[in-house]
């Protein structure tokens, strides 16, 4: 088993965090995981991405050409790695951040308002957990129980009693991904 | 210990830290900053000495003048950075005290880029500060082995009052795995019959210098630490196979692009091309031998590299001509896709190979073609 | 042999190699002054020196010290390494002017201003000595070297650098003074100064520096005596003698 995600948004929306939270839930589960950044002047503002590559074996390439997942929090990173997934792959696009539909007819693409999601649970910043959130319905490998584990386990103290909500932004984020890939099928 | 995730970068440090290290004496430059940040913080908190330096030239002195005293120090930059100290790399070559280096690669020459590159490959390697010396390269391609290799890079340059270099990239400097340290040692001064830490009443005086003003004494100083290398090269070879028993084509690279090609490889297996890895861990002293020993096996090579080729030389120098060498490199601070490598595996095993044309050359023509 | 007429010896800090300096020059004074302090204090046994490239390259053979060997200009960052992992050695460079204020400048800057607790003994005679008498950065203006042969021109060569001026201006250094070698009066003062540089390290008042107007016969061309009194005519008016900078800690000193 082998999958490689790419998360992308700007800077400021979570995108490396949210990437190493599917790494250390992929850690605790066991497996082999590699979490990589853009880094250098783009980690000064703009965009920001990372690339989490999870598997049973020993990991080569930790960057990945034609991702087969992908979360895009913004319209540039939807432009781009539309683009470039795999097809029979799934995106999962912050559609509060949009104004388009799907070029792709062969990728699944899932449409999360996450912003409002995030919004209604009381805390902007849980943008990013909603679509990891969402994106987890496409990756049976890790379960959310997972993902909540290391939050738990690694979330620094002082964002401890925000657990909560993380665990909330999670799971309407998974819940509306579930709705859309069922009326899919 | 249980795993952590760790950043590459942050994981050297600690490494260091729990190897014993002293002293650290470092400058900002991108993408190794992290490693001196790491220090700016953990070296204090133990009582141990950390200083940002005015510059490359001034870390790498104070690095010299902390490794004539015996203690464990290194310093760490990137590959402008390390431009800058191949001066101090000499004289400590020269004075035969031992150092640790750590260069995360980046695009080049000049200021090029911060993007992950193998480009000084032949600085390392092959010298980069002027005389006659070589250190001990060693070539990480995972956060685990870099952790593994910097703490093994102390003992190897005490071992041989050598200077032990660890090459990266940016790419293994800025990624995080879950990775395992080393228990902490505790700073331990051995009792060196060498190290310039005044008499204390306790011995005769000592000079530590790199001068050697008669020829002759300077050969002598010469031999001395050529055969001091030839028992490194007998010893201290290191590096990793995948899939090399029963490889028609063997491919051969160091780090990233070392861990990139096993993607290809373990690809092109499922698709029943008999090809391996070969990853040379030391990339000084080379693994001559083990190459020389898969020529006898192996139809043809594949040298991947994140520059013009610079290993590729060594590996053909180990070939001898018996049987193909092909190349395929991405340079500047473009990182290949599994995709380009397999493409080069997928076409080794269906075409004839030639033995006459240079592998950099037909390299370059295929790039012209493409 | 009756030992009370001795009014010369070899000082304990010296070895018994006889220095490979030209007649005249002012190297082997400034050695001896180092070498008597360190004796006078009784820090022979704790102290490290750190050897320029230069003329006095070979410092390290006539100090009974340990001594490492720098490249040129780095001995501040060197000295810098050294006393980090022992803060309790004595610690000094031993630098000329070309050295320390030209290829050395960042070195001697940055160790200075991060009040490094060393002692730097800095040799100005005003040209490279080893190379042949070239130019340095502390060439008079005017002055005819090897590289300036129609004299130092200011316009094109641009201007000295008062090196004990400039560092006086950080905060990180306790001490700094300038002395002259070309009299005994003035070698008397000079060893009174390098005394106070190595009190204020020992104590960690921070970086302390002595600057030496030395002289450089062969290189300038003229005899040793004559030498001596180019440095009190031209080098002194240039280079005024003086405390640049003691610290309110080090003026409380008693030795």
């Amino acid at each position: 088993m082998q999958k490689e995600i790419i998360i992308s948004g700007f800077g400021g929306q979570g995108v490396l965090f949210a990437g190493q939270v599917i790494a250390y839930a992929a850690m605790d589960s066991g497996k082999q995981v590699t979490w990589i950044p853009s880094y250098g002047p783009e980690m000064r503002g703009g965009t920001a991405n990372c690339t989490v590559v999870i598997a049973d074996h020993e990991i080569g390439s930790p960057l990945v050409k034609n991702p087969p997942l992908v979360i895009a929090l913004n319209l540039p990173s939807y432009n781009k790695y539309e683009t470039m997934m795999q097809t029979g792959g799934t995106l999962v696009v912050n559609q509060s951040m949009i104004d388009r539909g799907a070029k792709r007819a062969d990728i699944n693409t899932i449409f999360i308002p996450a912003n409002e999601i995030a919004e209604q649970i009381g805390d902007r910043k849980l943008t990013n957990m909603v679509t990891v959130g969402a994106l987890l319905a496409a990756l049976p490998e890790l379960a959310l129980e997972t993902i909540e584990a290391a939050l738990k386990a690694h979330l620094p103290a002082r964002h401890q009693h925000l657990l909560p909500k993380n665990y909330e932004a999670l799971r309407r984020g998974f819940e509306s991904a579930k709705e859309q890939m069922s009326v899919a099928v | 210990m249980p795993k952590e995730l760790w950043k590459g970068n942050e994981a050297i440090a600690e490494a260091a830290v729990r190897a014993g290290l002293e002293a650290y004496f470092g400058y900002p430059i991108t993408p190794q900053t992290e490693i001196l940040e790491y220090l700016s913080r953990r070296m204090p908190e133990l009582g141990r000495t950390f200083v940002q330096a005015e510059s490359e030239l001034g870390a790498i002195n104070m690095v010299y003048g902390a490794a004539c005293t015996g203690v464990r120090v290194m310093s760490s930059s990137s590959s402008p950075g390390m431009s800058l100290m191949m001066e101090g790399i000499s004289y400590i070559a020269g004075t035969e005290v031992p150092a640790v280096l750590v260069n995360v690669m980046r695009g080049g020459p000049g200021l090029g880029n911060i993007a992950p590159a193998q480009g000084d490959y032949n600085q390392a390697v092959h010298g980069g500060g002027h005389g006659d010396y070589q250190p001990i390269v060693l070539a990480p391609a995972s956060v685990q082995e870099a952790i593994d290799l910097t703490a093994l890079s102390f003992d190897l340059a005490e071992k041989y009052r050598a200077i032990c270099m660890v090459i990266l990239d940016g790419c293994v400097g800025q990624m995080m795995e879950p990775a395992e340290m080393p228990e902490m040692k505790p700073v331990h001064r051995e009792n060196w019959d060498w190290n310039t830490d005044a008499k204390m009443g306790k011995r005769e005086r000592r000079v530590l210098s790199s001068i050697y003003i008669e020829p002759a004494e300077e050969e002598k100083m010469n031999l001395r630490v050529l055969n001091r290398w030839r028992t490194i090269e007998a010893k201290e070879v290191r590096y990793k196979e995948y899939f090399l028993d029963d490889a028609e084509i063997v491919v051969v690279g160091f780090g990233t692009a070392g861990r990139i090609a096993l993607s290809a490889v373990r690809e092109a297996r499922t698709e029943g091309i008999k090809v391996g890895l070969l990853r040379p861990i030391t990339v000084s002293p080379f693994p001559y031998e083990v190459i020389d020993q898969l020529t006898a096996r192996a139809d043809a090579f594949l040298v991947t590299e994140m520059n013009s080729g610079q290993m590729l030389e060594d590996v053909r120098l180990a070939v001898k001509g018996r049987v193909p060498v092909e190349f395929y490199g991405r340079l500047g601070g473009v990182v290949p896709f599994p995709d380009e490598i397999l493409n080069e595996i997928h076409r080794m095993a269906k075409s004839k190979l030639s033995l006459d044309v240079h592998p950099r050359d037909a390299w370059l023509e295929r790039m012209a073609h493409a | 042999m009756a030992t009370e007429n001795l009014v010369y010896d070899r000082p304990e800090g010296f070895t018994d190699t006889p220095t490979h300096y030209c007649p005249g020059c002012t190297h082997g004074v400034a050695h001896r002054l180092v070498a008597e302090v360190l004796e006078e204090m009784g820090v022979l046994e704790k102290t490290i020196g750190v050897a320029p490239v230069g003329c006095s390259v070979f410092a390290y053979n006539y100090f009974d010290t340990d001594f490492v060997e720098a490249p040129h200009g780095r001995a501040p960052a060197m000295a810098t390494g050294v006393k980090r992992v022992m803060p309790d050695r004595i610690v000094f460079t031993y630098q000329g002017d070309g050295d320390l204020a030209s290829i050395g400048m960042g070195e001697i800057v940055h160790a200075a201003a991060r009040g490094e607790n060393i002692t730097v003994i800095f040799i100005n005679n005003a040209n490279f000595g080893m190379t042949g008498g070239q130019m340095a950065p502390t060439t008079l203006p005017g002055m005819k070297t090897t590289s300036s042969p129609n004299g130092r021109d200011v316009e094109t060569q641009g201007y000295p650098i008062k090196v004990a001026e400039m560092l006086s201006t950080l905060d990180g250094v306790g001490y700094c003074v300038r002395r002259s070698l070309h009299d005994p009066k003035n070698i008397r003062l000079a060893k009174k100064a390098i005394r106070m540089a190595f009190e204020t390290q020992s104590r960690g008042l921070g970086f302390s520096m002595v600057e030496l107007l030395s002289t450089c016969p062969t290189n300038w061309g003229i005899t040793p005596v004559n030498s001596l009194k180019f440095v009190e005519e031209h080098m002194v008016p240039f280079y005024p003698l003086g405390d640049y900078k003691i610290s309110e800690a080090i003026k409380q000193i008693k030795v």
